[in-house]
């Protein structure tokens, strides 16, 4: 049987791509394989890690819950998009860093697009605070201290630089700015097996 | 694993949406949040041939709060609902509820109207609508319908809708003045499954003894369990003891399940005390407690 293919096209960080994919394809596989945008990692699968977290509209979603078929709707941030275009790490990045909270980093993704939107709605959390907001994604190297840690200094580093953590981009400025930048990704890449 | 393969329909109109869910019979799923729905595909739990996906019709993503209460659509996700000011102060149930709904993370996906159609003898939110006696608005290729919680919980994963129907909103009713709320519930890690759960309602007259008393089960039974508790605490001031001996006799209501997560007997002691908890709770937070019962009873657990 051949299974019907859908022409999609997505904006995820700011660039609009094109891809053909199954109505079945999660978004999660989408970006890691269509559009090769492989900073979001898979782990569970069904919504319990918390590894394939990405920004839709701004907000935290788990990636393998939604159809790639459904997101053409929607403006998609994922770890790619955090850091600013000149490559400046974002304050969750380098608070992530400073306070070495990652090991092997497969969960990391997940972490650092969590705590980005949570930082911007929440920009003074105390620790009881951060641990909360980080309960839904799971990590087996770190024992949380050190992800707690940089919750906080990601919320300090915003409070010492005013540093720009990203707002939901709104529907009016999303990806057609950044048509010419960067063209939609080839059709090669959609549709494969 | 990868969901199984099926046709997908994205309708822009409730109309089309019925009748692309009609045709489809047995086999036609509706998916609006896809928290449950999408991890059951990935699961290969659930193998539809058609799904219809529904976040493009118009008018279904609208909280209306009146006198009444609150009317919920059928895309009105849970972190929406949970940040309505609106809707939490004519029913501070439904804040209650939701903040127990997973995580964060998949509320801002995850649809109040959609966990109600799920009907997992776990979830929340269909506890929610039982306890206040709400209903559930439904549209099939006959028509509409109105169906009251009660009649609409069937079984785990069970519901009144037949093939072909669409749950299109929530109906959240205000509860009688006097009357105060709560959710309580035991997880092993918070926004897990829960191992039980209990909300209360109780309503207290301007003297402070109780003239109605209700509680809902989640976890303890395949539907939520609804107990009245009127007959036992009718007139009472709402004490410790007597919120106790009621609690108790909610708790052998149940019919709770062995799983790798909790015995029967154990899940059975969970809803005795999370149902004295949710009572003392929902006596403490009636706008009719007088502030030794609110401190006789809230501060205690």
């Amino acid at each position: 049987m051949t299974e019907e293919q859908h022409e999609i096209r997505l904006h995820v960080n700011g660039v609009r791509y094109s891809a053909r994919v199954p109505a079945r394809r999660l978004l999660s596989d989408c970006l890691r394989h269509d559009l090769r945008l492989t900073g979001t990692h898979v782990g569970c699968e069904h919504g319990v890690c918390g590894a394939c977290t990405v920004l839709v509209d701004g907000q935290p979603a788990r990636s393998c819950l939604m159809l790639a078929v459904g997101a053409a709707r929607y403006d998609i941030t994922t770890v790619e998009g955090l850091a600013a275009p000149d490559g400046t790490p974002h304050p969750v990045q380098r608070a992530f860093s400073e306070c070495h909270a990652l090991q092997c980093g497969f969960c990391t993704p997940g972490f650092l697009t969590l705590v980005a939107a949570y930082v911007r709605d929440n920009p003074d959390p105390g620790e009881d605070d951060a641990r909360e907001a980080v309960t839904g994604n799971l990590c087996r190297c770190t024992g949380y201290q050190n992800i707690v840690a940089a919750v906080l200094r990601t919320a300090e580093i915003v409070r010492e630089n005013g540093a720009d953590v990203p707002e939901a981009r709104r529907p009016d400025e999303r990806a057609d700015a950044a048509d010419d930048a960067q063209p939609a990704a080839s059709p090669k890449e959609g549709g494969r097996p | 694993m990868k969901p199984p393969p099926f046709a997908y329909h994205a309708p822009t109109d409730l109309d089309e949406a019925v009748g692309l869910l009609a045709e489809a019979g047995e086999q036609g799923k509706i998916l609006a949040g896809g928290q449950s729905l999408i991890p059951l595909l990935n699961m290969r739990l659930a193998s539809p041939r058609v799904v219809v996906d529904i976040n493009g019709v118009a008018g279904l993503d609208g909280i209306g709060t009146d006198s009444g209460g609150v009317r919920v659509g059928a895309l009105v996700r849970h972190s929406q609902l949970e940040a309505d000011t609106a809707a939490a102060e004519a029913v501070p149930l439904l804040r209650q509820g939701l903040r127990l709904v997973a995580h964060p993370v998949i509320r801002n996906r995850g649809t109040t109207v959609g966990s109600i159609a799920h009907a997992d003898p776990a979830g929340e939110m269909p506890a929610v609508l039982a306890l206040l006696d709400g209903a559930v608005e439904v549209r099939g290729p006959s028509g509409s319908r109105t169906v009251p919680a009660a009649a609409f919980t069937t079984g785990p994963m069970e519901t009144a809708l037949a093939p072909g129907e669409i749950a299109v909103a929530a109906r959240f009713p205000q509860p009688a003045p006097g009357t105060g709320t709560a959710f309580v519930e035991i997880a092993r890690r918070h926004g897990d499954y829960a191992l039980c759960g209990a909300a209360a309602a109780l309503t207290l007259d301007a003297d402070g003894r109780v003239t109605a008393a209700r509680c809902c089960l989640i976890s303890a039974a395949p539907v939520p369990l609804v107990v009245d508790l009127t007959p036992d605490l009718s007139g009472t001031r709402a004490l410790p003891g007597e919120l106790d001996e009621a609690a108790a006799a909610a708790a052998e209501r149940t019919d709770p399940e062995d799983d790798i997560h909790a015995s029967a007997g154990y899940r059975r002691h969970l809803a005795r005390v999370l149902t004295g908890r949710a009572l003392a709770r929902a006596a403490a937070a009636s706008p009719a407690a007088t502030a030794a019962t609110a401190a006789d009873t809230g501060a205690t657990r």
